[in-house]
């Protein structure tokens, strides 16, 4: 195994994270630097997700590197059969990194462990996306020119959404405080109040979204999927009650920034757009600068400050 | 009641008794004694004080190693293991759940990586508020002990 893939957010240390963040910011200075000259890097989409792949190519070729790979299994050989362990094998005699994307869950845990190159996770099925959740780290700190002691509401589906639980991991490091905005049918899961409990980190819950984050740093808003949902008429209603709109951010903190990982539905009115503290068109823009440097990290060619000895 | 061995005396071996009625031939997969050429006896459904209805398994001439008798104590938690040597029992084995738990397990999760492919299973036993949870190594699921689905 390569000890330098990335599956899960977990795998990174709080200096780890933070120098990934640093070289970001100076990726965003500077993104066009040919530090991947010659390396050839894949990108395995084992199912179709163009936004995350768009984002990890254009990394890898702002930094030089060049690009192979296929973007939906259905023209992989995975179609015929052949096993992923056989895959991930045959790819490596190629490329000297992969980014996988993966419908199961636990695959690029696998991979990582099978791979005699690193793996960068792109998200496996409904377990773990932690560019994601650093490019959601990276614009927190962008935002609020610091990671520690903020308030951080998380609203809509708590319960199925693998980015705010691992937002929680990673926010863990800094001290935050969480509401907990959901309907009853997709509150936060208990396996995770329980790890707040254990990092002492406080937090609220609540079941309305109306003016309950004016308090808040970061209003982290995720998309409320109708197959969730037994009744349709409760979605119907969920669905209307959880619509941010620009008068609730009337009362709002000025620092506030309102966060999604895209792409939103109805949770976020049009109107929202053009208020300043609607941030999640350039968090999208940030991924490509995070994922600059985990492409660089994974493939040891910058150095990062914490690790110089 | 007249108290007989309804099963012959081992000279040499393991014996390992108290398992549940309904957990013997899991017992018996998770310990490949379905392949092993050792003489073996087994029996069921006999009559116990403490659980009811038992069942018993002799394994002639070979002592389990620790590792084998403590994939036991995932599915028979209250089971005896007496390694036996001249018809005496020479050492009473505790079962101790072991830390990782390799292949004899099933995730329960439909959508993981190791329900599709070729992959050993692998779970980090959790002692979490005093209950016990498997944590799948691949997905991260966890579950509950007494909700295990043993291969």
């Amino acid at each position: 195994m390569s000890n330098n893939s990335l599956v899960s957010i977990s795998d990174y240390s709080k200096d780890e994270i933070l120098s990934i963040l640093d070289s970001a910011a100076e990726f965003e200075a500077n993104p066009n630097r040919k530090i991947l000259d010659g390396k050839v890097i894949a990108t395995l989409f084992f199912e179709p997700s163009t936004r995350t792949r768009l984002s990890f190519e254009t990394a890898v070729i702002r930094l030089g590197g060049s690009i192979i790979g296929f973007s939906d299994a259905a023209t992989s050989s995975s179609s015929k059969g052949e096993t992923l362990n056989d895959t991930i094998h045959m790819v490596s005699c190629y490329a000297d990194a992969i980014v996988m994307r993966h419908p199961l869950e636990g695959a690029a845990r696998y991979a990582a462990e099978v791979s005699p190159v690193p793996i960068v996770n792109a998200g496996d099925g409904a377990n773990q996306h932690p560019s994601q959740t650093l490019l959601d780290l990276y614009s927190i700190l962008k935002t609020q020119r610091t990671l520690e002691n903020l308030t951080i509401c998380l609203v809509g589906d708590l319960k199925y959404g693998r980015t705010v639980h691992s937002l929680i991991m990673a926010m863990s490091h800094f001290h935050p405080t969480f509401k907990f905005i959901a309907p009853e049918e997709l509150k936060m899961p208990d396996e995770y109040k329980l790890f707040c409990r254990k990092n002492n980190i406080s937090f609220t819950e609540e079941n309305e979204l109306n003016e309950n984050f004016n308090d808040a740093d970061i209003l982290y808003m995720t998309r409320v999927q109708k197959e969730r949902f037994q009744d349709l008429m409760e979605y119907e209603r969920v669905k209307n009650v959880y619509t941010l709109k620009n008068a609730m951010l009337e009362h709002t903190k000025p620092n506030l920034r309102i966060l999604h990982p895209l792409p939103r539905v109805t949770e976020i009115d049009p109107d929202v757009d053009k208020n300043e503290k609607a941030y999640y068109f350039r968090q999208a823009q940030n991924g490509l600068y995070v994922r600059q440097a985990i492409v660089s990290k994974v493939l040891n060619s910058i150095t990062f400050k914490s690790e110089k000895k | 009641m007249e108290k007989k061995l309804k099963v012959a005396a081992l000279r040499n071996g393991t014996v390992i008794d108290h398992i549940p009625s309904d957990k013997l031939f899991k017992v018996v997969s998770i310990l490949h004694l379905d392949v092993t050429l050792n003489q073996i006896t087994l029996a069921n459904n006999l009559d116990s004080a403490k659980i009811g209805s038992k069942g018993l398994i002799k394994i002639s001439e070979r002592a389990l190693e620790v590792d084998e008798t403590n994939k036991i104590a995932l599915i028979a938690p209250n089971a005896k293991i007496n390694i036996i040597r001249e018809y005496e029992v020479v050492e009473k084995r505790p079962l101790v759940l072991p830390e990782e738990i390799i292949e004899i397990v099933q995730c329960c999760n439909p959508n993981c990586i190791t329900n599709h492919q070729p992959v050993t299973t692998r779970f980090h036993v959790i002692n979490n508020e005093n209950e016990i949870l498997l944590k799948c190594h691949f997905c991260e699921r966890e579950v509950r002990q007494e909700e295990v689905k043993i291969k």
